[in-house]
């Protein structure tokens, strides 16, 4: 029974010996990089495409022999679509998993969850959706676009090239869709459209019943002048409302939609058949013609062994952070918070709309804006694109943040540094 | 043509010394011999002239395929405003191949140089490539070849193009949708075209809609006075919304006198539209109400029968929906000429699938929980997470593509209502699914039992009902409705894990207002509900009205706490 009970012993402390060894190992042999996007929950929907694509990049960095000599490991959480747990999730990955960046988020509300934690333990985060911009962190780097990298080229192609002069502008009932048409119809009213001739409307989370909103709409485009629809309707009802686009025959050609919530993905639940020609404005498409991304494409078909999966534009934020992360951390020679910080700025990289994407002092970055019109097939065909646009934090468009800008580089340092008394109005958002 | 039939030499006179002469010999003994003579001549002449005209119909044809060359190279152009202005030259260059070449753009099958120039058509196999205007095969082709870009604009134009060619084909539908085409459109260049499709037009419908497409373009020319009256009383007498929209803008820029005029017949129209407002406002609230008793209907059995709180009702929904998903993918792949009916298998199938998952839910957790509502309610919540993110292994947390049949899509007027099929067959189905479960539980030994057993578990069980599985049944009942409302609701909503979760709360809301425990007061409260609801929206925008419904329902719960229909008599008061 001793004699047993000794064996035990030490086949448990060798054992215990062995994991403790192990995981020194760990931490020294590789690069540990956070992945916090939702796996459950309402968006799960949108996010679990963009962690598969993060494991995609990572997997593809350390087939080109990883970074500074190591290799780089996912660590992957789930905050489950809950603002508050995106939080605490981002907290563990800083301090027990201990990750160099991390790549995450979706909804403005969690990024905003998340902000306060990045910045007192110092860490990087890359968020790569579109959002309407009026903040900027030391610790945060914006690749998804600002409004004035999607929302005002949109609009500035139907009024110019559709000849739209009323606008409708749709959202759901949130933050992103407010702050925008905020902009957007100061911008319009600045271009001279009369206010009588913009319509704003919100709608509750995952509204399904369209009936009444989109009769309004026809209504609202039966006054003699071309309409247009600008869509800041958030994923999941989208689909309820272009079934009732389509089944009231309200074409592409009578009231065009602009979207900008709508990609591929979104499209991959519906018969685009009725949907033809409607619009959407991101930086990027799967059906950009450009080498860079058709290797995207094979990799990312290889990578989920299913060659019916889509991009979509989000994927694209995240390939130019991680490669932007990854030239930094290079340029550095360490992972170490504030030397990157240095010397990611300005750096370079290319993006898969076949042009370089540079990190610009305010932590947003460069890229064209793209206009795609929906095809039969859930693709878009790219009918106009723009030269590369700076990723602009503080909208020129609001009086409340027209006279701010952002400088991350010393000795400025500052998010929100107001050029009209020559002050730093704090630090962060 | 009289053709003599008797030869007499002696007659003979060489008038026409050519071939014809042999063919058709001129008789002399005929009583008027030179008026015949004159009539062959005429009838030669004729056929001459025909021929000479057909000919150079062939000639000016062949002519014209090389005219349209670099009209139809134009397409190839970079820029969208010098290929729209391609598209309107080849409509009315008359070449009969344009409408092929144009459906041909339409479709995506030209190909030119991404830098512009030579446009081709897509060959039979990838890879090769046809000359546009012969359709012969092409050998060297320049490497850049790319799809030919559509935009909005350009699609407009080619549609106004095939259009105007449609307006004369014999096919009906073809006519009719021409007709609306260039009503829509109404460029004054098409007045003339309209004129002649309009003398030769039968039908009333499309005679009536180019009568209307006429009024527009007369209203945008220097018609005279008179003739704008008139036309503007062809618009106003459609009466519908286009109607308003293109008196409207003729209204801008009007000549004075005929301003007033104009505006009457706005007021008019907008009145009568005020009127069928109301009306669609109803249909809408039929509507949202028919989908709101299908999601409450089956909880209207679980919670208002048997009191269980059942959180995991949307989750069965959204099983019935992705049950709808698999059995069109089964029967596109297995039968695909079956596709329009795939929701009649779809429907039975849900519903069993559904009933049989309730049914495991009973046995497995909820009969040890009755009578501890909190943990009942506990439990099923987290059956609902396990439901949803079981889908989502397997299916993937994007929405799947559940596909409208063709008989449920598109819209259809009735007088000033639009009225869009597949609403309209919700309602239908709703109300149908409605009855049946009353019949099942008014007329039925097994609606007897299940009222028995609800009214009175001991006196039922007494007289040998087997009170378990009536209870498991009467869940699957419950679970396989709402697994039928989850195949109506993939036709109007997203198919994704988190379809249930959109009506788990509205569809207590209606049990709760309807009364607990009575399927009348469900159809009622659903009817409610969704008109209130659609009155509400336009005054008070989306959002607030749906708090507005909320607060109602708090305040009505507070007076009658039992709902619209409460039940009465003592198995209530237990």
């Amino acid at each position: 029974m001793k004699f047993k009970s000794q064996i035990l012993g030490a086949f448990l402390a060798s054992a215990l010996a062995t994991t403790a060894f192990s995981s020194v190992q760990a931490a020294e042999d590789t690069i540990k990089v956070g992945v916090l996007h939702s796996l459950s929950g309402t968006m799960a929907i949108s996010e679990t495409t963009l962690k598969d694509a993060m494991l995609m990049l990572i997997e593809e960095q350390n087939k080109k022999g990883g970074l500074l000599g190591k290799k780089l490991e996912a660590v992957v959480v789930d905050p489950a679509s809950d603002w508050p747990l995106f939080a605490e999730k981002a907290r563990e990955l800083i301090s027990v998993d201990k990750v160099a960046a991390v790549f995450g988020c979706w909804t403005s509300s969690s990024r905003k969850s998340v902000l306060p934690v990045f910045e007192e333990l110092n860490s990087i985060l890359f968020y790569p959706v579109q959002y309407e911009g009026e903040e900027s962190s030391r610790n945060i780097f914006y690749t998804g676009a600002a409004p004035n990298q999607q929302a005002i080229p949109a609009v500035d192609y139907l009024m110019n090239t559709e000849g739209v002069e009323r606008f409708v502008l749709e959202g759901t009932d949130y933050v992103y869709p407010r702050t925008t048409n905020k902009i957007l119809e100061a911008y319009l009213i600045a271009k001279g459209i009369p206010k009588e001739d913009i319509l704003i409307n919100y709608t509750p989370f995952g509204f399904s019943d369209w009936q009444t909103e989109v009769a309004k709409i026809k209504e609202f485009g039966s006054a003699g002048k071309k309409t247009a629809v600008v869509s800041t309707i958030n994923g999941d009802a989208n689909v309820p409302f272009y079934k009732e686009l389509g089944n009231k025959g309200i074409k592409a050609t009578d009231i065009p939609v602009v979207a900008f919530s709508v990609g591929e993905e979104e499209l991959a639940g519906l018969d685009t058949k009725p949907l033809v020609g409607h619009l959407a404005a991101w930086n990027y498409f799967q059906s950009v013609d450009a080498p860079a991304n058709a290797e995207f494409i094979k990799q990312w078909h290889a990578f989920t062994k299913n060659d019916k999966r889509v991009t979509n534009d989000p994927m694209e934020a995240a390939y130019i952070g991680f490669n932007a992360w990854v030239k930094a951390v290079e340029a550095a020679g360490t992972t170490e918070t504030d030397a990157v910080l240095d010397t990611i700025i300005g750096t370079s990289v290319p993006n898969l709309s076949g042009g370089y994407s540079t990190v610009m002092p305010n932590h947003h970055i460069t890229k064209p804006v793209l206009i795609g019109e929906i095809q039969a097939d859930g693709q878009f065909e790219i009918v106009q694109q723009t030269p590369q646009v700076v990723g602009d934090e503080w909208s020129d468009f609001l009086p409340d943040s027209k006279d701010l800008i952002s400088d991350w580089r010393k000795p400025m340092s500052c998010g929100n540094f107001n050029v009209a008394t020559g002050k730093c109005g704090g630090k962060g958002s | 043509m009289p053709i003599p039939s008797v030869q007499t030499p002696s007659g003979r006179r060489n008038l026409y010394p050519h071939a014809w002469h042999d063919v058709f010999p001129v008789n002399a003994r005929l009583p008027k011999p030179t008026e015949q003579e004159e009539l062959m001549y005429r009838a030669i002449q004729t056929f001459v002239v025909a021929l000479c005209l057909l000919a150079g119909c062939l000639a000016t044809g062949l002519r014209a395929e090389e005219n349209i060359r670099p009209l139809v190279d134009a397409l190839g152009a970079t820029a969208f405003p010098q290929k729209i202005e391609a598209v309107k030259a080849l409509a009315v260059s008359g070449d009969p191949k344009v409408g092929d070449i144009l459906q041909n753009l339409s479709d995506g099958k030209l190909y030119a140089p991404k830098t512009g120039g030579a446009v081709y058509l897509e060959g039979p196999s990838g890879g090769t490539y046809l000359d546009v205007l012969t359709g012969a095969a092409v050998a060297e082709v320049p490497g850049n070849l790319a799809k030919i870009r559509l935009n909005n604009g350009l699609r407009g134009a080619i549609g106004t193009a095939l259009s105007q060619l449609m307006l004369l084909s014999p096919d009906r539908a073809a006519r009719l949708a021409a007709s609306r085409d260039l009503l829509k459109d109404a460029n004054p260049d098409n007045l003339d075209l309209l004129n002649s499709a309009l003398a030769q037009e039968k039908d009333a419908e499309i005679k009536a809609t180019m009568e209307a497409a006429r009024a527009v373009i007369l209203l945008k020319t220097e018609a005279s006075a008179e003739d704008k009256k008139a036309a503007i009383d062809t618009i106003a007498a459609r009466g519908n919304r286009d109607a308003l929209t293109i008196l409207t803008a003729a209204m801008n820029n009007a000549p004075d006198d005929l301003k007033p005029s104009i505006q009457t017949h706005i007021n008019a129209i907008e009145r009568s539209l005020a009127a069928w407002d109301v009306a669609q406002n109803v249909w809408y609230g039929l509507s949202l109400g028919s989908v709101l008793l299908l999601a409450g209907i089956g909880l209207a059995i679980t919670f208002g029968v048997m009191g269980i709180i059942n959180m995991a009702h949307g989750e069965m929904v959204m099983l019935g929906a992705y049950t709808t998903y698999v059995v069109q993918q089964t029967i596109a792949a297995v039968a695909p000429g079956m596709a329009d009916f795939s929701l009649a298998f779809a429907v039975p199938a849900a519903f069993l699938f559904t009933g049989l998952v309730g049914v495991c839910i009973e046995r497995s957790v909820i009969r040890w929980l009755y009578g501890r509502p909190l943990e009942t309610l506990l439990a099923t919540w987290g059956i609902s997470l396990i439901l949803q993110q079981a889908i989502r292994t397997i299916f993937g947390p994007t929405n799947r593509q559940v596909d409208n049949p063709s008989w449920m899509s598109g819209v259809f007027e009735a007088g000033g209502l639009a009225i869009t099929y597949n609403r309209m067959w919700i309602i239908v189905f709703s109300l149908g699914v409605f009855v049946a479960l009353l019949l099942l539980l008014k007329r039925s030994k097994f609606g007897l039992q299940m009222r028995a057993v609800t009214q009175n578990r001991r006196m039922a069980s007494s007289m040998g009902i087997r009170t378990p599985w009536v209870d498991a049944l009467t869940f699957g009942l419950g679970s396989g409705i709402a697994g039928m409302a989850g195949v109506a609701l993939s036709q109007i909503d997203n198919v994704s894990p988190n379809l249930g979760q959109n009506y788990i709360i509205d569809s207590f809301m209606v049990v709760v207002f309807g009364g607990v425990g009575n399927l009348w007061g469900t159809l009622v409260g659903a009817l409610t509900l969704g008109i209130a609801n659609k009155f509400l929206e336009p005054y008070a925008g989306a959002v607030l009205g749906k708090i507005l419904i909320l607060v109602f329902i708090i305040l009505f719960i507070q007076r009658r706490p039992r709902g619209l229909f409460a039940l009465k008599g003592r198995a209530v008061e237990q």
